[in-house]
């Protein structure tokens, strides 16, 4: 019996770090013409794996197989000669440059001794682009292009090279639906013509859709290859995180004798607002938290919500309305965030980048942001490094923080574990209020059955939450009390159970119940 | 006092020597630039390229083996800055205040070593004049065009904008110091590209130098005078683009020969004003153009990045 060739066969790939494993002996099989989903949750080793295969980097132990054939890349440019291309997460593209010039880069006609020939480019780049239907423009210059172009135009350039075997590494995370649905139409085209794809993602819906095979990848390590036919999303997630993934977070409905024996923690009367563009985001809000709730915000994005926000966490100023926590009017005039989180408001942000995180700041220093003038964290003059030390230990240990190093800097992390830290500290002053916007936006399956937990856990606790999210899945399993925001405005406040999800995607539509 | 005396041939056949050294050193920051090296060592290789023009002209008595030891003295120098902050990813603005200053130390030293002064070097000849059709032997502008590192200057300023923009080389440049990372996985090599912008860089800022040299046939302590800076401007008020930053270091040229002019007239009004006029222009032009002008994405940032 002959072995099976494949077009892909890694085995037991290892690679470090410094301090971290990033492939932990890994193997990975793709056969001759089919599409191929890795997944795994945020760090898990997914892009390192594929890197290698790019000879983006090299291994510390292991064995490659293109084709068969032993590979030892010393660079893109060896992988590239072997047939292999790769789309990467973050496009790779030059955005002053045409289209022509981005695909020709490195491999350029030249005309007479030393001339760039960009007649002939531009030809080439037509031809490819008219054999797949990607209707680029060959003239057009990058920066005008909108990002589902962009993400042909990077595929178009890995053709150009000849790849048979294409690497993509999250390609759906910056498409619209629409988009997914003609990229995935352009994968299958290409799997027509012969080609073998191999896509990275952690979303499962498109894992479903569009692969033949999964490799799951798990801490680094690959714990399993299966048909795509032959499984489903919740088997999927149970081989990413290790054990079962609830969608659902359980949590206990409150009764109405309890709920009117809890006191108000938050009210808010007729909030009005402008957006940074002075135009009017917020008029006439009114609603209140009481402690032990989750009132959820449903809402497409850009209804308001940031503006509710900040006013909230003392960012910004209303034009008019009363703000009451915990019996006490707030006087807008002298309302700072530092007085809101001192009052007992946590905040998890909405862009944990630009508001949640110092990313070059440790872990550990991360964990104390905004406390670090607590006594327990500091003597009259110096930081008390022991005290953040072991507290960021503990709260990495608590929320499962991987990898587990508290001397990282924060930027070193997946989305996930970043978005556990904001988390963590947000959590461990006890707010009396917690506001979590987005929070688990970007945050693989494991993790974000986690952070539901923990937001679960603070409700339970006595915590009052407001919960905003894009995720409509997110409202309906969370709250208590659900509020729709339309144009700056409440369309409905109702209690969870008395309210289904059609109901509540007409009112964020902008439409009237009946 | 008379004005027609400014706005003549003599301003013309001024400006354009005064301009070369900014159009060579203006067209070695574009091109290191767009590679997105920050070459802020330019004074540092113009002084470089002055001494070692003299030097070797001196030695040989030929000017042309002067105008060769400059660029190989231009080419040695940017290989420290390449060294620093290509290999070793150091600072770009901090290798080349080094280099600046250095440059201004060793060519001091040598000076004394040398030539057994302080101030400047003994006289050394300058560079033969050609003749196209007779035209040397026109009034005033006979001089210029002439004169052969004028007419090489000229050259390249169409040559580093055919480099930039017309051959895979320049394509190549111009990804490197927009997105390094872009252009290394299709095969380019960054350190490569970017070594080769810089040492560009060199030999036209010591051609510079080597200019300043045979135009006074001799060297003298400090006599890049700012130059470097004022050629740093002219390629950020040029956009980045040879044709457009060789423009500028001309109109830089002009108002410096203009200030020149107007003393020489004698204009009443203190010549400390008038001295001001390139630097006024500089400063305005820099305040009211920089916002529309935008250098390569990666310009000044070492590759590869942080994780």
């Amino acid at each position: 019996m002959t072995e099976q060739i494949f077009a892909v066969e890694l085995r037991d790939i290892s690679i470090r770090f410094g301090k971290v494993t990033a492939n932990d002996s890994a193997s990975l099989r793709v056969e001759k013409g089919e599409i191929h989903a890795l997944v795994g949750e945020n760090g898990a080793g997914k892009s390192t794996l594929m890197k290698i295969l790019y000879g983006m980097y090299s291994p510390d132990s292991g064995m490659m197989k293109v084709n068969g054939a032993e590979a030892h890349f010393s660079g893109p440019r060896d992988a590239i000669a072997s047939g292999i291309g790769m789309v990467h997460q973050h496009f790779m593209l030059v955005p002053p440059l045409t289209v022509a010039e981005n695909v020709v880069l490195g491999q350029e006609p030249v005309k007479g001794c030393c001339a760039f020939d960009s007649g002939r480019a531009r030809e080439l780049v037509a031809q490819i682009s008219r054999q797949y239907g990607f209707e680029l423009d060959p003239a057009a210059k990058v920066e005008t292009l909108s990002v589902g172009e962009q993400q042909r135009l990077e595929i178009l350039k890995v053709l150009f090279r000849g790849a048979e075997i294409l690497i993509l590494d999250e390609p759906t995370a910056v498409l619209t639906p629409q988009e997914t649905t003609s990229f995935f139409a352009i994968l299958r085209k290409l799997k027509a013509q012969g080609k073998t794809v191999i896509i990275i993602t952690h979303k499962l819906r498109e894992v479903m859709a569009v692969s033949d095979t999964v490799t799951v990848m798990r801490r680094g390590k690959t714990v399993g290859t299966v048909r795509t036919a032959a499984t489903n999303e919740a088997g999927l997630a149970q081989m990413m995180v290790g054990r079962p993934v609830v969608f659902q977070v359980e949590r206990r409905l409150k009764t109405e004798r309890e709920i009117a024996a809890s006191p108000v923690v938050l009210s808010l009367e007729g909030i009005c607002a402008k957006s940074d563009r002075w135009l009017d985001a917020l008029c006439g809000i009114s609603f209140e938290i009481r402690a032990g709730e989750i009132f959820g915000v449903a809402g497409v994005e850009g209804n308001g919500q940031s503006e509710l926000i900040e006013i909230i966490t003392g960012l910004r100023r209303p034009q008019s309305g009363r703000l009451t926590l915990s019996g006490q009017l707030m006087d807008f005039e002298e309302n700072s965030p530092a007085r809101m989180s001192k009052l007992g408001v946590g905040h998890v942000p909405e862009d944990r980048h630009r508001r949640g995180l110092v990313l070059d700041y440790s872990v550990r220093d991360n964990m104390v942001l905004g406390r670090q003038r607590e006594s327990q964290f500091c003597s009259a003059l110096s930081r008390n490094a022991e005290a953040v030390a072991a507290f960021g230990d503990r709260m990495i240990e608590d929320f499962d923080i991987y990898p587990a190093d508290g001397e990282l800097a924060a930027r070193a992390l997946s989305g996930g574990n970043q978005q556990k830290i904001v988390v963590a500290r947000e959590l461990s002053r006890r707010p009396k209020l917690l506001v979590a916007s987005q929070p688990t936006r970007g945050v693989d399956v494991g993790a974000i059955e986690f952070i539901h937990r923990k937001i679960i856990e603070a409700r339970d606790a006595g915590a009052a939450v407001l919960l905003l999210s894009a995720e409509l899945s997110e409202i309906m399993s969370l709250s208590d009390m659900i509020g729709v925001i339309y144009h700056g405005a409440l369309a409905g406040v109702f209690p969870a159970g008395s309210v289904n999800e059609d109901k509540i995607g007409l009112l964020m539509a902008g439409g009237k119940l009946p | 006092m008379s004005l027609d005396g400014i706005f003549s041939l003599a301003l013309l056949s001024q400006t354009v020597r005064i301009s070369v050294p900014y159009v060579l050193a203006a067209l070695g920051a574009t091109i290191s630039e767009t590679g997105g090296v920050v070459n802020i060592a330019l004074e540092g290789l113009i002084l470089t390229g002055a001494f070692c023009a003299v030097l070797g002209s001196h030695y040989s008595g030929n000017p042309w083996v002067g105008v060769m030891a400059a660029m190989t003295g231009g080419i040695f120098v940017s290989l420290i800055h390449a060294v620093v902050c290509i290999r070793f990813r150091a600072n770009q603005i901090i290798s080349g205040l080094a280099i600046n200053i250095l440059a201004a130390g060793a060519t001091k030293f040598f000076l004394k070593l040398i030539f057994h002064s302080s101030s400047n070097s003994s006289r050394v000849a300058g560079l033969p004049h050609w003749s196209f059709f007779g035209l040397d032997r026109a009034p005033v502008i006979g001089a210029i065009v002439s004169d052969s590192l004028i007419l090489a200057a000229a050259l390249l300023v169409f040559a580093s904008y055919c480099l930039i923009y017309k051959t895979p080389f320049g394509l190549r440049l111009r990804a490197v110091g927009e997105h390094p990372e872009c252009a290394e996985t299709l095969g380019v090599s960054v350190y490569f590209m970017r070594c080769a912008g810089v040492m560009l860089c060199g030999v036209l800022a010591a051609l510079a130098g080597a200019w300043l040299a045979f135009d006074q046939h001799q060297f003298s302590a400090d006599m890049s005078g700012g130059r470097g800076y004022i050629a740093l401007t002219a390629m950020i008020f040029g956009k980045w683009n040879p044709l457009w930053a060789a423009l500028a270091a001309a109109l830089f040229g002009l108002a410096e020969a203009f200030q020149i002019q107007l003393q020489t007239v004698g204009v009443s009004v203190p010549t400390q004003f008038i001295q001001m006029i390139p630097y006024v222009l500089t400063v305005v032009l820099l305040a009211g153009v920089i916002g529309k002008s935008r250098a390569p994405a990666a310009d000044g940032k070492p590759y590869p990045g942080e994780e």
